[in-house]
């Protein structure tokens, strides 16, 4: 990457990041954000993470799996018990690396087997591993069984918000425009011609399986360390549900449309908060509305960035292969 | 001439089914050579065979590349390519949401590795890597006229571009042994004419060795050294095109017993 582009991608994606970062910042220090809203905006912080990391499996990879939530939880208990036991920033980064890696483990320890057949096995695997975590959890005695560990230090703020969760929707890109994404997305389009021209298939798979793992765990970490009380039941079959809705809602295949249906959702969600009786009746409404006028979902596999601010500035035109 | 590859009793069944039962073939380095027969003859399952689409039920396959000779029954097909066995499709497989460029890239960077660390973070392994294939992939493509095409999606290309684009794909994998599955299938004669010019053209610039499906017998006639030929599943003819016009067996097997 030469120095006008970055420029450009700094000017067009960076201004707008920090601006929004300091709007927040600003609300929170001058009152104008409750504890509420700042609730609402952990929860689409961490829907964010999950929704793409789950994007990069099932959207781009082609990979069907029903058990996000299941990868969620490890990141959870993972930084919840480390930071009990630690409760400093280091104990934080250092319970969010390893519920990450943990939970990147565990997928590739059922990716391996799953992901060398063609087909959705990987579903079936996913939605039985998840109970199986869930259930593990439910009757240890180190993490409390069913009624959950409670007292977690809330080490997340907004911004540690920000950085994870911008982070993360960067790093996931940055995989995506890589040999590695490339390979994983080959996989998505056509797995024989992908095999024929040499891309190891299985690699690709276990390898996008076990970075969206990862991605799912510090997800969770984020949960625990905000909401400061986690049972097994929050990371239910329900939750990973939740994620896939929010993936296939904003388009199988297009990060920003996992970012905008999260942030759409957590919208949905808020206001119908008024509607206590109707409000899930209301919520499954709409979706099936949506998704009768838009069944590619809302971005399709599209991505937009902020060009259409860059286009105020850029004098050539835009550069090959950025938009997909 | 040394062979290039040697396939001996080669033998697949499908259930009941022999697709294709104790065929020997052998092609020498630098040869073209056709395989031809009527429909459900065999000849896909043949290359499926080569390239591991399917593991043979008995026979053998070796295939040899810088002396070494390579055993390639039962291989993965990423293993067959990276041992340097490329292939088109008989029904076109490209990848249809990306682009011309990305489906060259794709398989172009199986030779350009870069960690995962590199391609997280951006660093300087992943931008050097990246600009080389690129460079390297619209090099390809300028060959193969497409280079105009290079940020369309594959799906909007015209056909006769598909096919050309699923050759360039295959040759950017850098093949020694290039499998041709119909490449004139579908294709107008003055598209076939400027195929079978193509052909003959990256045999000598990349130094191939080709095996040719294909229906279109002026093309077959013209272009190939050898020519096999499949009838259920068997080797019923082979030898120059000459012979094998004129062996009774061949017409009897395109024309019907009353020919």
């Amino acid at each position: 990457m030469t120095g006008k582009p970055m420029v450009r991608t700094l000017l067009t994606q960076g201004v707008p990041l920090l601006a929004l970062y300091v709007v927040v910042l600003a609300g929170l220090n001058l009152g104008l954000i409750d504890d509420y809203l700042m609730a609402t905006i952990a929860t689409l912080c961490i829907n964010i993470v999950l929704a793409v990391s789950l994007n990069l499996i099932t959207g781009f990879t082609g990979q069907f799996s029903l058990g996000h939530a299941g990868f969620m939880a490890i990141g959870a208990y993972a930084t919840g018990l480390i930071t009990i036991a630690m409760p400093t920033v280091l104990g934080f980064i250092v319970g969010l690396l390893v519920g990450g890696l943990l939970s990147a483990l565990v997928g590739f320890l059922i990716g391996l087997p799953t992901l060398r057949l063609r087909g959705d096995y990987l579903a079936i695997a996913t939605l039985g591993l998840a109970e199986i975590i869930r259930i593990v959890l439910n009757n240890l005695e180190f993490t409390n069984g069913a009624a959950g560990l409670a007292g977690i230090p809330q080490l997340m703020d907004w911004n540690w918000f920000f950085i994870l969760t911008v982070g993360s929707v960067i790093l996931i890109r940055n995989f995506l425009r890589s040999r590695h994404g490339r390979d994983a997305i080959a996989v998505r389009e056509d797995e024989i011609a992908a095999e024929s021209i040499g891309v190891d298939t299985t690699r690709a798979k276990v390898l996008s399986f076990t970075v969206g793992a990862f991605f799912g765990g510090l997800a969770g970490g984020m949960y625990a360390s905000y909401f400061y009380f986690i049972k097994p039941d929050t990371f239910g079959f329900l939750k990973s549900i939740d994620i896939l809705v929010i993936v296939v809602l904003g388009g199988l295949g297009s990060l920003s449309g996992s970012v905008i249906a999260a942030i759409l959702l957590a919208i949905i969600s808020t206001v119908l908060q008024q509607f206590t009786e109707l409000r899930m009746i209301l919520y499954a409404l709409l979706l099936v509305i949506i998704m009768v006028f838009r069944p590619q979902g809302l971005m399709g596999s599209r991505e937009i960035s902020l060009k259409v601010f860059g286009s105020l500035f850029k004098r050539k035109p835009a550069e090959p292969g950025e938009a997909r | 001439m040394s062979d290039i590859l040697r396939i001996e009793k080669l033998t697949r069944n499908f259930g009941g089914l022999a697709a294709v039962s104790n065929v020997d073939l052998r092609l020498g380095e630098g040869e073209l050579v056709g395989l031809i027969g009527p429909n459900g003859a065999g000849k896909t399952t043949v290359f499926n065979l080569l390239t591991g689409v399917y593991p043979p039920s008995s026979g053998t396959i070796a295939f040899t590349r810088d002396a070494q000779e390579l055993s390639l029954g039962g291989r993965k097909p990423n293993v067959v390519c990276r041992a340097g066995v490329g292939r088109t499709f008989q029904n076109i497989r490209l990848f249809k949401d990306l682009t011309v460029l990305e489906n060259v890239e794709i398989a172009l960077q199986q030779n350009h590795r870069y960690s995962l660390a590199a391609s997280f973070f951006r660093l300087p392994p992943f931008a050097r890597t990246e600009a080389a294939v690129r460079e390297e992939s619209m090099e390809l493509l300028a060959l193969m006229g497409l280079a105009e095409k290079a940020e369309e999606q594959a799906r909007n290309l015209p056909y006769g571009d598909q096919r050309h684009l699923e050759i360039a794909r295959a040759l950017a994998t850098r093949p020694t042994l290039l499998l041709l599955d119909e490449p004139a299938a579908g294709m107008n004669p003055a598209e076939t004419a400027e195929l079978t010019g193509l052909i003959s053209r990256l045999r000598t610039e990349f130094g191939l060795t080709i095996l040719l499906i294909e229906h279109d017998m002026s093309l077959v006639m013209k272009i190939c050294e050898r020519i096999y030929v499949l009838d259920h599943g068997v080797v019923i003819a082979s030898g120059t095109p000459a012979e094998v016009r004129a062996n009774p067996r061949v017409i009897e097997a395109y024309l019907g017993e009353e020919a």
